[in-house]
């Protein structure tokens, strides 16, 4: 990682509607370690892409990425196949909600998404909300996260926060919900 | 003083208020108590991984966890063997009642509201897509994955944003051959894959009321496919006649609902949307219009009436069927097929695989002579199991393959190899079809 902490790495570029079950496709879906799920990675949209894939790497694509199904095996594939990042024009809800769940970081730009060329290199700077196209030279700035759910990202996923909130002996008992 | 902004609340906006104790508006973020925590044989055994990091925290409410083996069942492989065995073991150890397997259970959205778990005015997660079905019944809905489940299972409550509402209003009434499921391929044609994203879906009007329970349920289950967060339909008549049907059929009784199913909340709680509820847009659609319809691979969205698809492209050989699911695998469904398929023969070239969704479907079907009549047509049924519709098992597709299936996806890849095809239709399209050997209008099936 660079010293102002972004995200760098090659593009991979793939279009609208990529979907869950291309990400992971079910067959794969009988195991839940993530390094066997990074393997398949993609594969029936892209069978090179899991073993060209490097470390750091970034995905870049259209609308509604990671539509269909609540599987969070989907994410997790991605973040154990090695990529960075997520840049996309629009993430379906569930997928959204996932990645930022278990600390896959996820940009939503439809301009970047757009200019953005395979192959290139690209930095994505969180903190700063900020894309870069290092090979191509245009910047673009990033919508910021609610604050919220930027507090589950700096947690460090959900299970990270309430961890926090909830040291040992001092979670309240079930029940008490009104 | 500025006169104040329009002030109606949607019907997703009440329940999420009530939840929460106070009025909430679309937009807000929220955590809110949970009703009931769904997770299955895929994402339960993620979320149990979660769950177990948070270092020893209990559930917070076992009685409103409710575990289904449903996706690869029965077992397919050693695998998901041990996937089914984590969720008994992980019900065993935290003291959840509601586990089921193929035996007692069936595919998740069809069992639940079957065993009137599921109640006008609750909040409920599921580590499902589909779990938006049960807006069916006027409960908030939402599927998440499975961080979401752990979380909720140790805390009891979810975050949400408040979601924007489409009104979609439903006049007329669908007419002969036409069910929910041809009614929702054509809002999906309308709203596309993603034109619900984040939002929710609440229908109403005359084409609404008119729709069973069950055909609320297809409608409501295929509200992901548009992206939505939830699609829901307020409590009439029928709505309370079916939920007060199912807890008596569970044998539950009132005092053991209240206790079990949420300390503080009443049995059930009808809220209706406000006359003046904000929508973020409105779509009226005329069910009389409708006509048998199919979604062409691979999105959802692709919908056509049959015909249009047939003058499009010519006849479409079929290899297999699929009648079942979380979609369309309830009695009406199989009561639909079985008008098609009753007398009739299967195509010699087609498979056509039918799966009640739930072991009291199947027992109904039985008694009603439904899987007599599916077997003699040619058919073949199967235990309760959401396997072909993921390409999961008992009916995956090799390359080249084209199925036309009750489910609710079409993605590339969805029910096997990649370069096979998925159709989506109603039961009345896939069962004409199955007759015919290509792709089929029941019309035409049923009246030669």
């Amino acid at each position: 990682m660079n010293q102002d902490h972004a995200i760098t790495g090659r593009i991979w570029k793939y279009g609208d509607n990529v979907d869950t079950d291309v990400i992971i496709p079910a067959r794969y879906l009988n195991t839940i370690d993530p390094a066997e799920l990074g393997r398949h990675c993609l594969e029936d949209l892209d069978p090179g892409f899991a073993t060209a894939v490097k470390a750091g790497d970034i995905i870049v694509a259209g609308r509604n990425f990671g539509c269909g199904s609540s599987r969070e095996h989907a994410p997790l594939a991605i973040k154990a196949a090695g990529v960075g990042a997520v840049i996309a024009a629009s993430f379906a809800r569930i997928f959204f909600r996932n990645a930022i769940n278990i600390g896959l970081p996820i940009v939503e730009s439809p301009e970047a998404a757009a200019a953005l060329q395979a192959g290139r290199r690209v930095s994505v700077d969180l903190e700063h909300g900020l894309i870069r196209d290092l090979d191509g030279g245009g910047s673009w700035s990033v919508r910021p996260l609610p604050s919220f759910v930027l507090r589950i990202v700096r947690a460090g996923g959900l299970i990270a926060m309430i961890k926090a909130q909830n040291p040992d002996g001092d979670q309240e008992k079930g029940g008490s919900w009104k | 003083m500025a006169p104040k902004q329009p002030s109606g609340l949607t019907l997703t906006e009440k329940i999420l208020g009530r939840a929460c104790g106070r009025e909430v508006r679309a937009g807000e973020l929220i955590e809110a108590p949970v009703d009931l925590i769904l997770a299955n044989d895929i994402t339960g055994p993620v979320a149990f991984r979660e769950f177990e990091r948070l270092g020893g925290l209990p559930v917070a409410h076992p009685d409103r966890v409710v575990l289904v083996a449903d996706h690869f069942v029965p077992n397919k492989d050693i695998a998901s063997a041990e996937l089914a065995k984590s969720l008994r073991e992980f019900a065993a150890a935290h003291g959840i009642e509601r586990c089921y397997d193929p035996g007692n259970g069936g595919v998740e959205h069809a069992l639940l509201p079957e065993l009137g778990l599921v109640r006008p005015g609750q909040v409920i997660i599921g580590g499902d897509s589909h779990t938006c079905t049960y807006g069916a019944l006027g409960a908030f809905a939402t599927g998440v994955g499975s961080t979401d489940v752990a979380a909720a299972m140790a805390t009891g409550k979810a975050w949400f944003k408040v979601p924007e509402t489409i009104r979609v209003t439903v006049t007329g009434r669908l007419g002969p051959w036409v069910g929910a499921k041809d009614l929702a391929l054509a809002v999906l044609a309308r709203l596309g894959v993603d034109g619900a994203n984040y939002m929710a879906i609440e229908y109403d009007g005359e084409g609404i009321s008119a729709l069973s329970v069950e055909g609320r349920l297809t409608l409501c289950n295929l509200g992901i496919e548009m992206g939505a967060k939830n699609a829901i339909v307020a409590p009439d008549e029928r709505t309370l006649e079916y939920v007060a049907d199912a807890v008596t059929r569970a044998g539950l009784s009132e005092a053991a609902n209240r206790a079990s199913l949420s300390d503080a909340a009443p049995t059930w709680t009808v809220l209706r949307p406000d006359a003046d509820a904000v929508y973020t847009s409105s779509l009226t659609i005329d069910a009389a219009s409708i006509e048998p319809m199919v979604a062409l691979p691979h999105l959802p969205s692709n919908g056509r009436t049959v015909g249009q698809a047939i003058a499009a492209a010519g006849d479409i050989a079929v290899d297999q069927v699929v009648i079942g699911s979380c979609t369309n695998g309830r009695i009406e469904d199989l009561r639909e097929a079985a008008r098609v398929l009753k007398g009739r023969r299967v195509h010699p070239r087609v498979r056509c695989l039918i799966i009640p969704a739930t072991r009291l479907v199947y027992l109904q079907a039985a008694r009603e002579g439904l899987i007599e009549a599916f077997v003699t047509a040619g058919a073949i049924v199967s235990a309760p199991t959401c396997g072909p519709c993921l390409g999961g098992h008992m009916g995956v597709l090799a390359s080249g393959e084209r199925c036309v299936a009750t489910t609710n996806r079409n993605f590339v890849g969805r029910m096997g190899h990649p370069t096979s095809e998925v159709y989506l239709a109603g039961p009345a399209v896939a069962a004409a079809s199955a007759v015919a050997g290509r792709l089929a209008d029941p019309r035409e099936v049923v009246d030669r």
